[in-house]
């Protein structure tokens, strides 16, 4: 009995045994529930976090290109080079609620148009200075203003006015905005001094880690930042490598030269999880794979032809072979249950090939095929799904073609001007975003061409609205208008699939983003 | 004006003149491709507006041939210019990765050209003996699995099972030298496979083809050793295709080793063209290009002048 208890201690300050769970499997051993407790505590005090160490992270997405300018990130390694030397006002807590950061509280006016962040005092950037209003200022002001370039740009676009009230931040919107605090929490919206202003580029925030060396496309040093406003970070550094290779990723990470990879390959997760010194960490997060369709062009401004489409691929199957299964299925809208206010009542669409078929035929579609174009670079595994989808299709008589179009300059040349291509969407972290971005009738990234006065009208409507019962209902609401009208082929959510050494303590399951939405390094520690 | 001294100056402005026809060639290719440098950065999250300003900002607004002059200016000034991308000055980050290539070519050549040199020696002593059978039999097939093969393959068995070697062969500038070959063991290893053969068995023909010359009779007849025979009449009179082949594989190693630096994670030229191409950062493209042109005209050329000084018909011609 005395092994089993350690090792569900272990396990618990791994943080791979929920404490619930240990009380659970502790009571089966024979322990009461007063001693489990006591246990409890005494594994977290004994194997509570440890100082020292460097951790070595092994990501994909890196460049010789990348810059340390939190505007130009667009992919995983400057998502993690921004997580250490840079800090947001708020940030998205792993439960989906909100939680302060470089704003010590803030709060809405009683219509939702104007916000007040109260900015913490006493924080020092990596270059000495105090942090002030006026960097935060600053700050919102590059991302935003005429000349931007940012990646924040879409959604500092409701935003008429930002000033400095005593020691807050006044933001001033065109229309309400219940969610503001959530789009100031985005990844690109790193505080930097006078904004960054001066130099974008210098790594220099408030974060816990310092930058040391800057390598784009090889590796990023920080040590730990001793003048951190917060507990500071366990780590004594952080050396992010950029592993693009996927063999080599895994390979580095089973031959103990880093602590943690990300992206690994759902074909490989389940033999490299019986790999004896690692754990696969496979969260399921807001992100999804997708077929998408332009809804004012022909043949897709046919609403019957894209519901015959929806009918016509087999969800299950594709989540099965084409992410063994570490996703989800998708509903033709791009929510899912990892989303706040979602509703879970909406029925699932299933594979109907007699639904397909009739809606086919009712499009009076002429039999022609139906282009879709395809390359792996919009999603892993892209070219097997069209595969998948072609032949299910073809038993509902629908003649697709799948037309496979290079890697390279994939999202400048076919993503948003061909009518029916693959994609995929990161998410974001509310409802509200995610429609904002991608299917208001105006929005720029309206890839499916949707235009629907009802929808735009209700998404408008329920980002004011401050009653969450209400709210939720607009949501649900919106939702079936886009399953059912949208150019939207929502198949799956892909899981966010890491891979640990054992060695690292104190792992968290949040469905922000993958390796613990970037916070491994700031929360996790070397046994 | 000596005749050598005449034909290197002539192959020399030859050799300029071919740089600059490649860097035409460049500009132009990567200006063909589809999408801009703008596009390739904002990528998904492109709006026309964030484009029109990126545009701007990197100065792609203005014509090709404009933007072509000004890079070629700066570079008779010896100025590469910086990455639109990421404002980083070209000529420092590619030194860097130049320096890291060249480092792994040096080593790599270092081990495998007197290996496959020595190997063909031994193939030729015992010309169609188990040796040479077994040193053409090996060479052949690790020339025949592709590298990136041969690279998986070692690291999974040395690195991941036996713990020899890394899987990561990162080099910076932190590391003592001794760290950084412990490092580059297991690329130096693949690369090494790669290139035997092809040297070992061109060293291998040229001598064979020697061997057949009066001379070698007369030395063997006068009692010399084979491996003396080898060594003294036969290589020297073997050496100009044998410097030939070499310099190909090495111009190789130095700009054909991109998906042995992508397998290794090794901070190459390789990857940072790559990068550049993807992102259509064309100053970075140019100036990466220009540098493998020059390092594979450069090998090229003393391939040549080796071959008209160890020939002495080549070497006073009539």
């Amino acid at each position: 009995m005395t092994n089993e208890l350690d090792y569900l201690k272990k396990r618990v300050a791994q943080g791979k045994l929920s404490r619930r769970d240990f009380m659970g499997k502790a009571s089966a051993l024979g322990v009461t529930a007063a001693a489990a407790t006591t246990m409890l505590a005494d594994a977290a005090y004994a194997e509570g976090p440890k100082k020292g160490g460097v951790f070595k992270l092994g990501s994909v997405g890196g460049e010789s290109t990348n810059s340390l300018d939190p505007a130009t990130y667009a992919s995983q390694v400057p998502f993690h080079n921004g997580r250490q030397f840079g800090e947001t006002l708020v940030e998205v807590g792993a439960d989906g609620g909100l939680a302060p950061k470089l704003a010590e509280s803030f709060e809405s006016s009683a219509d939702a148009k104007t916000w007040m962040f109260k900015i913490r005092k006493d924080v020092e950037f990596h270059n000495g200075k105090t942090m002030t209003p006026e960097d935060v200022l600053q700050t919102m002001e590059r991302h935003s203003n005429e000349d931007s370039k940012s990646g924040a740009l879409g959604i500092m676009k409701g935003i008429s006015n930002v000033s400095i009230d005593g020691d807050s931040l006044k933001v001033e919107l065109n229309e309400a905005n219940a969610d503001l605090p959530y789009l100031i929490a985005d990844y690109h919206l790193v505080i930097q001094p006078n904004g960054g202003m001066d130099n974008p580029g210098a790594g220099i925030g408030t974060g816990p880690f310092k930058l040391e060396a800057d390598e784009p496309g090889v590796r990023h040093v920080y040590s730990r930042n001793e003048n951190y406003w917060g507990d500071a970070a366990n780590y004594d550094g952080v050396e992010i490598i950029v592993i693009n290779d996927a063999t080599a990723r895994t390979a580095a990470l089973q031959s103990g030269q880093v602590h943690a990879i990300n992206r690994v390959e759902p074909k490989i997760a389940g033999l490299l999880g019986r790999a004896p010194n690692l754990t696969v960490n496979s969260t399921p997060g807001r992100g999804h794979y997708v077929f998408i369709m332009h809804a004012d062009t022909a043949p897709f401004d046919n609403n019957e032809l894209r519901m015959a489409l929806k009918y016509a691929i087999n969800r299950s199957e594709i989540v099965e072979k084409i992410l063994q299964g570490y996703g989800s299925v998708g509903n033709d809208m791009p929510i899912n249950a990892a989303y706040p206010l979602f509703d879970a009542s909406i029925p699932q669409r299933e594979f109907d090939l007699a639904k397909a078929a009739e809606h086919y035929k009712k499009s009076g579609h002429d039999g022609s095929p139906i282009v879709l174009r395809v390359a792996d670079g919009a999603f892993p595994g892209a070219v097997d799904a069209a595969a998948l989808f072609q032949q299910t299709a073809a038993q509902a008589g629908i003649p697709l073609e799948i037309k496979r179009e290079p890697n390279d300059g994939y999202w400048s040349e076919v993503w948003n001007k061909q009518p029916f291509c693959a994609s995929y969407w990161g998410g974001r972290p509310v409802q509200d975003q995610m429609y904002t971005t991608a299917y208001l009738s105006t929005a720029d990234w309206n890839d499916t061409n949707f235009k629907n006065a009802e929808f735009d009208d209700l998404l408008v409507k329920a980002r004011a609205e401050l009653d969450t019962a209400k709210r939720k209902e607009m949501y649900s609401k919106m939702g079936m208008i886009v399953r059912n009208e949208g150019g939207l082929i929502c198949p799956m959510f892909n899981d966010f699939v890491d891979a640990v050494s054992n060695d690292v303590m104190g792992w968290e399951t949040d469905p922000n983003a993958e390796l613990m939405n970037g916070y491994i390094t700031h929360k996790t520690w070397l046994a | 004006m000596h005749p050598i001294i005449k034909l290197i100056a002539q192959r020399f402005t030859l050799g300029i003149l071919l740089l600059v026809a490649a860097s035409v060639l460049i500009f132009g290719l990567t200006e063909a491709l589809p999408g801009d440098a703008a596009q390739a950065v904002l990528g998904q999250a492109a709006t026309p507006e964030s484009l029109a300003n990126l545009r701007e900002e990197m100065g792609l607004n203005r014509p090709a041939t404009t933007r072509y002059f000004e890079w070629f200016g700066g570079i008779l000034h010896g100025d590469m210019g910086v990455s639109i991308i990421n404002r980083l000055d070209i000529a420092e980050s590619v030194g860097k990765r130049l320096g890291n290539t060249l480092f792994l070519a040096f080593w790599a050549a270092i081990v495998s050209v007197p290996l496959a040199i020595f190997l063909g020696l031994l193939a030729v002593r015992y010309r169609n003996r188990w040796p040479d059978k077994l040193i053409s039999g090996v060479t052949l097939t690790t020339i025949s699995i592709p590298e990136f093969l041969i690279g998986y393959v070692l690291v999974y068995f040395l690195a991941v099972k036996l713990g020899f070697g890394s899987a990561l062969a990162m080099i910076n500038d932190d590391m003592s030298l001794w760290q950084k070959l412990q490092s580059i063991v297991l690329p130096v290893m693949v690369l090494t496979l790669v290139v035997l053969a092809h040297m070992m068995r061109m060293t291998r023909a040229a001598i064979l083809n020697v061997m057949q010359s009066a001379y070698i009779e007369t030395a063997e007849l006068k009692g010399l050793s084979v491996f003396n025979v080898i060594a003294k009449h036969a290589f020297p009179n073997a050496v100009s295709p044998i410097v030939n082949v070499v310099m190909l594989n090495l111009a190789y190693l130095v700009v054909g080793v991109v998906v042995i630096e992508v397998v290794f994670v090794y901070p190459g030229m390789g990857q940072f063209l790559v990068d550049a191409v993807t992102k259509r950062d064309v100053p970075v493209v140019l100036a990466c290009g220009v540098i493998f042109a020059a390092i594979y005209i450069g090998l090229n050329m003393l391939a040549d002048i080796i071959s008209i000084l160890a020939n002495p018909r080549l070497r006073h011609p009539k």
